[in-house]
């Protein structure tokens, strides 16, 4: 079991957790996922690693609520815990010296970029960073990105801060004023990376994307997150989950996300009629680990 | 007949004039709606007239005919004097898991296709007798476990919880070996769990033969990637490991990379089975984890094996309007177990045999709506040495389905491979390990089951988790690594 050390929210609906996993916190590299499943009839998610800390043994997970099940891990907090958590998943990114990267954080997007931009920034890069939120209150981490970008740029889509319009408005007028761009990452909603891979596309930027499909184990064996690419087909949990954005079938992607929509809705409508079960669900695995520490996941130092 | 007074005893004559004792089972219209067991046991009576049955060869063919050696001659011995318990503890010297083989072993090509009475009439029910007692001894609650020899000091990492690794996870606690099994999901059994369905072999019976082995001291760690969370140099340098077993399994699913096949509603048996079996999205929305919604849907699998049959079983189950399986060979030549088969018949599953699928239609959100399928006919005898289907031209058709699930076998895993520098792999990427010790090329890592063969059974899988048992304890004790593939 894998407890939650810290939580806070960051914005309405997205909330950042602190959580024990000593082995994954050891491994995990920039652009890794974990795949977690919060109690015995829960299904299983990806998230994306947004941190972690090898000494202290935790991965930071940032979460926004749009499903049951993230909706029902944003009502959990320190001291609860999660029954299963497992990664670090997927390929990291790939970082490398190119000179100036720009990296887009469309909405929670901001949170999977943030680690992919600091190495970038490590490696020596000029980071770019472009965040943008539906509004203010939802623009997120906006002092961590700043700390390690070399410019920071926020757009707003209703303009309640900084500059009104979208992230690819503001990549649009970065590449029109003849700045030497050398890599772009891309991370938020599909459509999003989409208009990103054909703003790039006319001027042979390399353009990298992290894909969020349809997951169950992670590791390749079910081929349920199967994206196509010009390069065939490919599974996000192994392959990815990043790829040249240039080569990915984001109509196809988008379709695919669209499978479960209706059971999604329908296990959200229950949830939200009646969380108890479910919060009861996961303080169950909390008396169940008390109870029989010989049946344990990872081990945690107490 | 009362078990305590001496039975005369039966004159060869007498035992082969009796019957070969019926399984009992589940109505098949009932039980194509639901995920009980298909399978229902025999009764005491019904295994002692079934153990009647047996020659006592003086060499049983049937013991050279199991994988893993079981003494079948002498559990059925035991079966005929009423001493159920000593006879499953008979099978635990040999087995770990008999109540699981009992139950998905290819008995026909192994135990019973060596029985010396099918020759003239129908072989020994081995199988059903070996469930029997299995059954038995888990109502008892007194489980014949085997004594644990003194610690040896020695610690095992075994990588995957399937049927090889716990076979040899069982084998090298008893030996006295530290043993610990990673398991990449967040429960233990591999595809006992994810991959058999439920009404082939309930959840229940695994759960209880992994607590077995809990309590013969085997840990259990659940939620590590072997690979990813921790590497197997790790495991080894760090964490202090002298052996590391990997039996991870097969791995990534096949597809026929024929257009339409990422289409919504087309899965590979492996997620298709894995959602329902062990993420039970069959009891959606009790569980979170959902399956497309098979009611009233036209579903069609591709395959012939054991996996195809228990996916289009299951999407029956599911409330599938017509279930159909198609494959491209002819029924005589279809990998599957001859019950499963018959099985899948008795519930309505429509055989489209010589028919391949040769595209996926869709409407326009992407929805799988129909699959076009060609006719094919038999040519000559190919490598496997069954005769390889050719397309008949012109012989295409549209079949209106919403649901496709792809049972076509997998292909190598990766993973361990990948991350384990010096662990040399043959040319499909299987981890290259030698037959007899299954020594890999990396000193104190063995190899066994479907990640060194390719896709194959449970009981050739724990097989090769008894030997690799064995290797590793000689190895152990002794220090030595030779043998091993070059």
């Amino acid at each position: 079991m894998f407890p939650i050390v810290e939580a806070e929210f960051l914005a309405p609906d997205v909330k950042r957790f602190v959580i024990g996993a000593p082995r994954v916190a050891k491994k995990r590299k920039a652009g890794q996922f974990v795949i977690v499943r919060l109690h015995a009839y829960g299904e299983r998610i990806p998230l994306t690693i947004a941190d972690s800390d090898p000494e202290k043994g935790t991965v930071t997970l940032i979460v926004q609520g749009i499903g049951k099940t993230t909706k029902l891990l944003n009502m959990l907090g320190a001291g609860d815990v999660i029954l299963d958590l497992v990664g670090p998943l997927g390929k990291p990114s790939d970082i490398e010296l190119y000179g100036t990267v720009v990296v887009i954080g469309g909405g929670v997007g901001a949170a999977i970029a943030y680690p992919t931009a600091r190495a970038m920034k490590d490696a020596g890069n000029h980071v770019i960073s472009i965040v943008g939120a539906r509004n203010k209150e939802l623009v997120i981490l906006e002092q961590e990105i700043g700390a390690i970008s070399d410019e920071l740029l926020i757009t707003t889509d209703d303009g309640s801060y900084c500059r009104k319009g979208f992230v690819t408005d503001q990549l649009k007028a970065l590449i029109e004023s003849g700045r030497q761009i050398d890599f772009v990452l891309a991370i938020g909603p599909p459509r999003m990376m989409q208009a990103v891979a054909e703003t790039t596309r006319p001027h042979a930027i390399k353009t990298v994307v992290s894909l969020n499909s349809v997951m169950v184990d992670g590791t390749g064996m079910c081929g349920g997150c199967r994206v196509l690419t010009t390069q065939g087909t490919q599974f996000a949990c192994v392959d990815g989950p990043e790829f040249d954005a240039h080569q990915v079938d984001f109509e196809l992607l988008i379709q695919r996300n669209r499978t479960y929509l209706k059971q999604e809705s329908e296990a959200l409508q229950r949830f939200l009629e009646q969380p108890k079960r479910d919060v009861d669900l996961v303080s169950e695995s909390c008396r169940l680990e008390q109870e029989h520490p010989e049946v344990r996941c990872e081990a945690y130092p107490s | 007949m009362n078990a305590n007074s001496p039975k005369p005893p039966l004159s060869n004559k007498e035992r082969v004039k009796i019957p070969r004792q019926h399984m009992p089972e589940q109505d098949a219209d009932r039980r194509r709606r639901n995920f009980e067991e298909v399978n229902q046991g025999l009764t005491v009576l019904g295994a002692t007239t079934e153990a009647l049955r047996c020659l006592q060869c003086t060499t049983p063919k049937c013991v050279s005919g199991c994988p893993v050696g079981i003494k079948v001659k002498d559990f059925v011995a035991l079966i005929v004097a009423g001493d159920y318990l000593k006879a499953a503890a008979k099978i635990r010297e040999d087995n770990i898991l008999p109540a699981i083989t009992g139950r998905v072993c290819p008995q026909e090509t192994q135990c019973e296709g060596c029985c010396i009475l099918g020759n003239k009439f129908e072989p020994v029910g081995i199988g059903y007798l070996e469930r029997f007692v299995a059954d038995y001894e888990s109502a008892s609650g007194q489980i014949g476990l085997p004594e644990n020899a003194p610690s040896t000091g020695k610690k095992v990492a075994i990588v995957g919880s399937g049927p090889a690794g716990l076979s040899a996870a069982g084998d090298l606690v008893q030996k006295g070996h530290q043993v610990t099994v990673f398991e990449a999901l967040h429960e233990i059994g591999g595809v006992l769990l994810y991959g058999i369905p439920e009404f082939r072999l309930p959840k229940e019976i695994v759960r209880r033969e992994v607590d077995v082995m809990r309590a013969m001291g085997v840990d259990f760690q659940t939620n590590v990637v072997i690979g990813k969370t921790v590497t197997i140099d790790e495991l080894m340098n760090e964490e202090g490991y002298d052996v590391v077993f990997v039996a991870t399994g097969a791995g990534l699913p096949k597809f026929l990379a024929i257009p339409g096949e990422n289409l919504n509603g087309v899965y590979s048996a492996n997620e298709f089975l894995t959602r329902v079996n062990l993420m039970r999205a069959k009891d959606f929305p009790e569980y979170d984890e959902p399956v497309y919604d098979c009611r009233g849907k036209d579903v069609a699998v591709v395959g012939g094996g054991n996996t195809a049959m228990d996916a289009v079983r299951t999407a029956s189950r599911l409330g599938a309007k017509t279930s159909y399986l198609i494959y491209r060979r002819s029924e005589a030549e279809m990998p599957a177990r001859t019950e499963e088969a018959k099985h899948a018949k008795e519930e309505g599953i429509t055989f489209l045999c010589l028919t391949n699928p040769v595209a996926f239609l869709g409407n326009k959100e992407s929805f799988l709506e129909s699959v076009r399928c060609i006719k094919m006919e038999l040519g000559e005898p190919d490598a496997s040495g069954r005769r390889s289907p050719k397309p008949v031209p012109g012989s295409e058709f549209e079949l209106p389905i919403q649901v496709a699930i792809i049972a076509l076998g997998t292909e190598a895993n990766p993973l361990v491979q990948s991350t384990t520098p010096d662990l040399k792999t043959t040319r499909k990427g299987y981890i290259a390990a030698d037959p007899e010790t299954l020594k890999t090329s990396k000193r104190g890592v063995f190899a066994g089951g479907d990640i060194v063969t390719g896709a194959a059974t449970v009981i050739l899988a724990m097989g090769a988790g008894r030997k690799a048992a064995a290797s590793i304890d000689q190895y152990l004790q002794s220090g030595e690594w030779d043998g091993a593939p070059n």
